[in-house]
């Protein structure tokens, strides 16, 4: 192993993995959000509210990320509507095509293990405090959501990881984030096993923050 | 628009089918090195001596720990490199050069075995011991105890978590497309080229892999009930 030559590609490999933590950090805070609108949309006694969120959910879910990065980056582009309009600036940038095709990934499995935390909740204690005369407001904040995202953080965990992960298909876009840049210097270099083993360090590093952090959450938690 | 899409020299419907076809072997011969590799991975972890039990779980905890697309790279780098030093121990000189087939169903392939490992571990784990000791008691081999009680319990257990292998080993052939290799993302993307239709080629694309999905995951939903016919039902109504 040559050590001059990783040392001079550090540089590269380090601002590649700055992308990948805006990448994750972004969309994965975006589709949290958005994960919330889903979860409730599908639990919607509303039919019409109900359908389009599992529409969405599916769509999803039963495609390929990479197929909705490309549909995004170039498909959107296709139309003049588009180019048009206000959103072009945005959708014009491979960066903001992958959050946004990240954020709309990640918030329909979120959604799902979201909705699967909230319905895990014994019906006793909505009655209780509805009850009690809690608006549906506070219901969801003090009796709903505390315990839906305690019951939801290791399946949520795991969904980080995979968003980690995820964000290395950016590349495929142009994005010189960690996968990217090690491809980059791989191809120019006459070691590139040496750039994935670095770059697969990183992603490791960042799994184990992910995981570490979890089991912190987890205790704190806990219930009693 | 559509006719595009028609078969012939003049349609993108055969290069796409034929695309499709690829992404079917690919995922299907790496989701069988996926099955075969994870069950020894998951031996190795559940009954191997210290040392090979630390190698599986190292091997478990790296590869699912990065992207895959960084293993299809590492391959693709790094593969005949391998390859060739194996192949100079054994005195030959020549030069093997892997094809993008070998790299994209080799990589999705160690993806795959590394979270087969996983939840075949944990099925073996949930067959009650008594099960075993009550077999051993009976005289049963180590491989009859395999064959009659284990395997079959074990595949119950499974099942839901190889399903959810499998549709992530369906979706991660498409990253093999960066190599080249013509499965359905790449026909795709030369499809886009040459007629300036993204939108029209990745729906199509979008609307086959939606089809794969949702008819594999009907096919183990029926695979399920039938390992399940046994099973007595714990509510009644």
């Amino acid at each position: 192993m040559n050590i001059d030559m990783i040392l001079t590609s550090l540089p590269g490999l380090l601002s590649g993995a700055w992308v990948t933590v805006q990448l994750v950090v972004l969309s994965l805070s975006l589709g949290f959000v958005l994960a919330l609108f889903v979860a409730f949309g599908r639990l919607s006694s509303n039919r019409a509210v109900s359908g389009v969120t599992g529409v969405y959910v599916f769509l999803f879910r039963s495609t390929p990320l990479l197929v909705q990065i490309f549909l995004i980056y170039y498909g959107l582009g296709q139309f003049a509507a588009i180019r048009e309009s206000f959103l072009w600036p945005v959708l014009r940038e491979a960066y903001w095509c992958a959050i946004l095709a990240l954020t709309l990934n990640t918030a329909a499995y979120t959604g799902e293990i979201m909705r699967g935390g909230i319905q895990a909740i014994p019906f006793g204690q909505i009655e209780a405090a509805r009850a009690l005369g809690m608006s549906r407001l506070m219901l969801y904040r003090r009796i709903v959501l505390p315990q839906a995202l305690r019951t939801i953080l290791p399946a949520y965990g795991n969904e980080m990881i995979q968003m980690v992960q995820a964000t290395s298909l950016a590349s495929a876009i142009t994005l010189i984030e960690l996968t990217g840049a090690a491809r980059t210097i791989a191809s120019r270099s006459f070691q590139p096993v040496e750039m994935f083993v670095i770059a697969g360090a990183i992603y490791l590093t960042m799994t184990f923050a992910i995981t570490q952090g979890v089991r912190w959450a987890e205790k704190r938690t806990a219930a009693g | 628009m559509l006719d595009l899409l028609r078969f012939g020299s003049d349609g993108w419907g055969d290069e796409i089918a034929r695309g499709a076809g690829m992404t079917l072997a690919v995922a299907i011969l790496a989701y069988l090195i996926g099955i075969l590799a994870g069950s020894g991975v998951a031996a190795a972890k559940l009954s191997g001596p210290a040392p090979v039990r630390w190698l599986a779980a190292a091997y478990t905890t790296i590869v699912r720990g990065v992207p895959a697309l960084l293993v299809i790279w590492l391959l693709f780098f790094g593969g005949s490199g391998l390859i060739n030093w194996v192949a100079g121990l054994f005195g030959y000189g020549g030069r093997v050069d892997l094809s993008a087939f070998a790299v994209g169903v080799a990589a999705v392939g160690i993806v795959s075995a590394a979270y087969a490992a996983e939840v075949i571990r944990g099925a073996v784990k949930a067959v009650p011991k008594g099960q075993l000791e009550a077999a051993r008691a009976l005289g049963m081999g180590r491989f009859l105890i395999l064959r009659r009680i284990l395997v079959p319990q074990a595949l119950r257990y499974a099942l839901p978590g190889l399903g959810n292998v499998w549709q992530m080993t369906l979706k991660d052939t498409t990253l093999v497309s960066v190599v080249s290799l013509a499965e359905l993302m790449r026909q795709a993307y030369l499809g886009m080229q040459s007629t300036r239709q993204p939108f029209l080629f990745y729906v199509t694309a979008a609307i086959l892999y939606m089809i794969m999905t949702t008819c594999s995951e009907a096919l183990f939903r029926a695979l399920s009930r039938r390992a399940e016919r046994g099973v007595r039902r714990t509510v009644t109504n």
